[in-house]
């Protein structure tokens, strides 16, 4: 690890060349990728608007007119799940990006001032942490009633205390190397030792926990719709649409395959790409 | 470590176990206040006056006046908070604003039920889990071993309400092996347990791998086998013991997300817990309910990761003087 970050670009290089022999990873790589590329392309890529139903054509089955077949009120399966990405993308992005900055803000300050700034953001973290996974989401939205908005603060908040435990400690184990005691002696500030210092030197354990969260966001996110309590129908979102397959799982078990399976392809390829990444950023981690 | 000695052994005088344990409790009391101020502001946080939120919105002005006298809400907020704190302690919750019964008697039937579901879901995970986990490290890059390392990826990447509406389309609807709903029996609960556990079982064969992994290369499962003892007996007398140490921590985390993700699957399933019994408070705006069911369940998980901690400083006495 250098003084002035981990990632420069021989290191890059480096963890290119591990990650790319790593073929699950490259598998979660392009799942990703190709996610990205339909929730950002959706208005093209879809044959039909996706809330425009002909109730004429109610639950079919997959045909040539309509690749995925068509839900309860004659929409199109297949443009509904390409618009959900991205309506799944919007919240992972909004919700990590929040995680991500409020927790390593708070894991940083933590980790680098310790004593009772320390004892008191760790113990605001155990209270999250003492709501049990998708049920402190739950308890968020209690408060702030459903609705995408909430919905995307719900998950983020959710995932703070994740960023700031992960950081906190890198920053711990970074604080007492040399090159950090040479940039206090040198007559550094505080806040140019955390942000040039110790910011880059944790950018690993960060950059796979952001990987690793977009999963398990997507799953939060939609597990609160499907119980209604996120986004709203007619939003084509994954969970919502399979809320909404309950009632048809005999008549039309396709309308609840479809949305499930993307939710997992999703979920899985972040899954891979996040480890694969671990792996590559440290491999004395593997195993 | 003789079995007869154990109990003492807990509070041996300079083995640090009794400490740690008081240390452990003491640093919970920070967390259980967090947690019942976070219940607490639960009616103070939603927006709008508290006592048309529980009376109703469309409820006349003498109603409107006799919950808030009822509810004591036109007390300052820590006046409040405290009445708040000693009627939980006591186990009064309050009444359900919508069907006028006692919460705690809502409540304890519901939790009762997902603890049970969360119960024999965590038994199965654990099964399944640990003989995958085990299974895979002896066998490491067998055909096995791949297998169950993608069965694991799937049991982590699958939505829960999904794969419980993936085993209800195949085994109630199809095969008709298993009620699709409802309660009673046992039948009742093993689709739900199963679509709940699926996630468990893959973090702990996930984490049975790694850890029987590590252990294998010890040098002294190298001494085990260079001395001639038999495989069998170095895997499991020898390796297992050791390798179970970190796994005991999973399974503890494991159930607590259980008792809160099974909230999903009592939807999908339609079966009366704790969790749906919160969601359906939220919808019909029934504080007292949804009060009680986050501190209910928050509560049980932060006693769970306590008796986990316990057990693994138990298990592994460096952790004691951390």
């Amino acid at each position: 690890m250098n003084e002035k970050g981990l990632l420069k670009r021989g290191q890059i290089g480096e963890v290119w060349r591990r990650l790319r022999r790593n073929r699950a990873a490259i598998g979660g790589g392009i799942i990703v990728l190709l996610f990205v590329f339909i929730a950002i392309f959706a208005p093209w890529l879809s044959p039909y608007p996706p809330n425009e139903g002909d109730l004429t054509k109610r639950l079919k089955s997959p045909c040539r007119e309509h690749l995925f077949g068509t839900d309860p009120l004659g929409r199109d399966l297949l443009s509904r799940v390409i618009y959900g990405a991205r309506i799944s993308l919007q919240i992972q992005i909004i919700s990590v990006s929040i995680a991500l900055v409020i927790g390593t803000l708070l894991g940083m300050i933590g980790g680098y001032y310790g004593g009772r700034l320390d004892n008191l953001i760790m113990r605001l973290m155990d209270i999250l942490l003492a709501f049990p996974g998708i049920f402190l989401a739950i308890s968020i939205i209690a408060v702030l009633g459903p609705g995408l908005t909430n919905l995307m603060l719900a998950a983020g908040i959710y995932s703070i205390p994740q960023f700031a435990r992960i950081v906190r400690g890198s920053v711990i184990s970074l604080k007492e190397k040399e090159f950090i005691e040479a940039a206090r002696a040198v007559g550094e500030r505080d806040l140019d030792i955390l942000f040039r210092y110790l910011l880059p030197n944790s950018m690993a354990p960060i950059i796979v926990q952001t990987t690793l969260r977009m999963a398990t966001v997507l799953l939060t996110a939609s597990g609160l719709s499907f119980l209604g309590l996120g986004v709203q129908p007619p939003t084509p979102e994954w969970g919502a649409m399979l809320s909404n397959a309950r009632a048809y799982l005999i008549t039309a078990p396709h309308v609840a395959t479809v949305p499930g399976l993307a939710i997992m392809l999703v979920v899985m390829g972040f899954n891979l790409f996040g480890d694969g990444l671990r792996d590559s950023l440290d491999p004395r981690l593997r195993d | 470590m003789g079995e007869g000695r154990r109990p003492s052994i807990l509070f041996h005088k300079g083995d640090g176990m009794g400490r740690y344990i008081l240390k452990r409790i003491f640093m919970l009391l920070p967390v259980l206040f967090g947690v019942s101020l976070i219940s607490f502001s639960l009616l103070h946080l939603v927006p709008g006056d508290p006592a048309i939120l529980m009376a109703g919105e469309d409820a006349n002005p003498e109603f409107i006046q006799a919950v808030r006298k009822e509810y004591g809400l036109d007390q300052p907020l820590y006046i409040q908070y405290f009445h708040f704190v000693s009627h939980v302690i006591r186990g009064d919750f309050g009444i359900s604003i919508r069907n006028r019964e006692p919460v705690i008697k809502l409540l304890k039937e519901r939790f009762l039920f997902t603890v049970q579901l969360s119960f024999i879901s965590i038994l199965i995970a654990g099964f399944v889990g640990l003989i995958a986990g085990i299974i895979s490290s002896t066998k490491q890059y067998s055909l096995f071993d791949h297998l169950s390392m993608v069965g694991a990826l799937f049991g982590i990447s699958m939505p829960i309400f999904w794969f419980g509406l993936l085993l209800m389309l195949v085994f109630s609807v199809h095969l008709r092996w298993f009620p699709a709903g409802g309660k009673g029996t046992i039948l009742h609960l093993i689709l739900p347990a199963i679509a709940l556990g699926a996630s468990g079982a893959a973090v702990i064969a996930r984490m049975t791998r790694a850890s029987m992994l590590e252990v294998i290369r010890q040098d002294y499962i190298r001494t085990a086998r260079a001395n001639g003892l038999r495989e069998f007996i170095v895997i499991y007398k020898h390796a297992l013991k050791n390798a179970m140490i970190p796994v005991v921590t999973v399974f503890g985390l494991e159930f607590g997300y259980m008792l809160g993700g099974a909230v999903l699957t009592e939807t999908v399933f339609s079966l009366p817990g704790v969790g749906r019994l919160m969601v359906d408070g939220i919808f019909q705006r029934d504080y007292p309910i949804v009060q009680g069911s986050m501190l209910l369940v928050a509560t049980t998980f932060v006693l769970v990761n306590l008796l986990t901690d316990i057990a693994y400083a138990f298990f592994d006495p460096r952790i004691r003087y951390e």
